[in-house]
């Protein structure tokens, strides 16, 4: 591997670090508030911005192209909360209206951009380039990301209690709605930064996947941000080094391929709220449930034959719990608290209390 | 500061209209609650008594009308004032702890960029012990039953040592011992010089638990002492022929001291 190579990939591999942890960090309280569609909006808007960007400054300038997506990003929060507040249409009917709306005013200004001498150097805000992100690049995302994250840590508690009360917050004195405008622009900001390496159409995934699956592994907002800023930067930056190994490998889809497997993974695997945890719940429970309803009926059966050691057969406790009862009863004859007997003519297994089953230790 | 209106009047609301998209839900509302009172806002579906309380709060911005808390308008009184919304009202898979959310209470108080220490921890779990939830200090809130919620709210609000509480149907949905519980605490704090509007929903223990009473139903039906404002007539007023239990309330009613 080549010293330029490698440089190279230093610096696309800070950068997607930075971008996939700073979107973690946001992607968070978009996902608590129930924004994650905003994070598409914004990032949808700004390709309008990015084309216009690069029209009026007539070539690929990086700082003109930033902000004009900027500007268009937040022109489009601007005008969610106006249809929502002002014309009274619900959450999602805003936000799809002002997606649309831009996506396809950004697409017809890109058409006509192609005309332009550089106009190639576009295509990377579609889907992202890594390679296109210059050491500059990267000091200046550093900088913006220490500011943002610096807001964040001075606004804590405020963007806490809006996040999980935002009518508590109001009562409690809090400007919500300066609040909520600055979380946005905090967005947009992150968005911006992530555009040459994600491109509009998949910024909000890396928003949205790593909030989601830190979701999963902790309980309190704190852990989970920093989960999320870890599993943001991770994505980040092995999609971003995996998509500069090949030449022309889009970067935006291996970084939300990569986000996507750590979502998948998190919803699966993770103790307490993962779909493994909840099955190895219900079995814990139907488990102890069968167990407690065989030593009930079996006590049950003994006291009604004034037998103690009354012998039940096996099959009249399946069609009891409806299902086979054999491994409940292995597990409590190995309890000690039942052993099996054969009885009657045709040597049937049976199962009678053991003393300790009769002493009625059904914990 | 300017001068205070009727500041002998813990709530004191003036002409209050308020309307949802120029539908009004309340109208012409006048009101005075007296402090060391519990009162209890009583009325049907949709009569605005959440809506009241929020325009009290400055939740919601009214049409018309005016009010003071304690001769102050909202914003120059929220110190003094606890707030506990309808339970429903946030996401409870919210990833906080109980003592989280308690602490919250005092980020009004803590001002910008101060963060809750040790101080504000142990008069949190001193609100938590009033509620007898100290022992779920450290527990998931999507873990709490209904009535752990309710409780954790009220915490919420108790940790501000307001002097004026609001609560949003605190007795709905859990069970007899805990209500018996919250009501047993919001008498304290009346006993204890503070004044407490609850809205209520079970007529039934309207006369047992309050000394002061608002009947609403878009306007004002009555208000005033339990024993004067609870009356047949003025059930059948704010609920009109909506209560098939009118029968059994004007014997209750009859009854009442
Ligand atoms: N955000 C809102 N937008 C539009 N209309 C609303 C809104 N909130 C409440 N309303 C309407 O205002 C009226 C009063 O509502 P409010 O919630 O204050 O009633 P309530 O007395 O608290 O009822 P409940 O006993 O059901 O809690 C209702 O008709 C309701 O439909
Ligand atoms: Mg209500």
């Amino acid at each position: 591997m080549s010293f330029e190579v490698s440089h190279t990939l230093m610096t696309v591999a800070l950068a997607a670090l930075l971008i996939g942890g700073l979107a973690g960090v946001l992607g968070s309280f978009l996902v608590l508030r129930g924004q994650s569609l905003l994070g598409d909006v914004i990032s949808h808007a700004a390709l309008p911005g990015v084309v216009a960007g690069f029209l009026m400054s007539g070539s690929r300038s990086f700082v003109a192209i930033l902000l004009g997506a900027l500007v268009a990003g937040a022109l489009a929060g601007l005008s969610v909360q106006l249809l929502r507040r002002g014309a009274g249409l619900k959450s999602d009917a805003a936000l799809g209206v002002v997606l649309s709306l831009f996506f396809a005013a950004g697409v017809v200004l890109y058409s006509v951009a192609q005309g332009r001498p550089g106009a190639a150097g576009l295509q990377v805000f579609l889907f992202g380039q890594a390679a296109s992100v210059l050491r500059s690049d990267v000091v200046a995302m550093a900088v913006v990301a220490a500011l943002v994250l610096g807001v964040i840590v001075a606004l804590w508690k405020e963007f806490q209690l809006i996040s999980f009360d935002p009518e508590g917050a109001r009562a409690a004195g809090l400007p919500v709605e300066r609040l909520e405008t600055l979380l946005s622009v905090l967005v947009a900001v992150a968005i911006v930064l992530g555009l040459a390496l994600a491109g509009v159409v998949l910024m909000v995934a890396m928003l949205i996947a790593p909030a989601v699956a830190a979701r999963q592994w902790v309980n309190r907002l704190g852990p989970m941000v920093v989960l999320a800023a870890v599993f943001g930067a991770g994505s980040g930056m092995a999609g971003a080094v995996l998509s500069a190994l090949g030449t022309g490998v889009a970067t935006g889809p291996v970084m939300v391929l990569v986000a996507s497997s750590v979502v998948a993974v998190s919803l699966v695997l993770a103790p307490g709220r993962g779909v493994l945890a909840r099955l190895a719940m219900d079995r814990r429970a139907r488990r102890s449930l069968h167990r407690r309803q065989v030593l009930e009926v079996m006590a049950g059966l003994s006291a009604e034959h004034a037998n103690p050691a009354y012998r039940s057969e096996e099959t009249m406790l399946d069609a009891y719990l409806g299902t086979p009862a054999r491994p409940v009863l292995q597990r409590l004859e190995r309890e000690g608290l039942i052993r099996q007997v054969p009885h009657g003519p045709e040597g049937r297994a049976h199962w009678e209390l053991t003393d300790e089953g009769q002493a009625g230790d059904r914990a | 500061m300017a001068a205070l209106h009727e500041p002998h009047i813990a709530c004191h609301i003036e002409d209050l209209t308020v309307s949802y998209q120029e539908r009004p839900v309340l109208w012409d509302i006048d009101l005075d609650i007296p402090p060391g009172v519990m009162a209890a806002i009583v009325g049907p579906n949709g009569a605005g008594k959440s809506t009241l309380i929020k325009a009290v709060l400055g939740l919601v911005r009214p049409v018309a009308g005016h009010v003071r808390l304690f001769g102050l308008p909202i914003a120059a009184a929220r110190r003094r004032v606890g707030y506990v919304p309808q339970r429903q009202s946030v996401d409870w898979d919210f990833p906080a702890t109980v003592l989280d959310v308690v602490l919250m209470g005092l980020y009004g108080q803590l001002g910008w960029l101060r963060r809750p220490g040790r101080t504000e921890r142990a008069r949190a779990m001193a609100a938590l012990a009033q509620v007898g939830l100290e022992d779920y200090a450290r527990r998931q809130i999507s873990q709490l039953s209904g009535g752990q919620q309710q409780r954790t709210f009220i915490a919420r609000a108790l940790v501000q040592e307001a002097d004026l509480y609001f609560l949003d149907e605190p007795m709905a949905g859990v069970d007899a011992v805990t209500e018996a519980a919250i009501v047993a605490l919001l008498k304290a704090q009346r006993d204890a010089g503070k004044t407490v509007v609850v809205v209520h929903h079970d007529l039934q223990t309207v006369a047992r638990y309050f000394d002061w009473l608002v009947m609403l139903n878009q306007r004002i039906i009555a208000q005033g002492p339990v024993s004067q404002v609870y009356t047949p007539e003025n059930l059948r007023a704010a609920y009109g022929g909506q209560l098939a239990l009118i029968g059994t309330l004007d014997a209750q009613a009859d009854k009442a001291p």
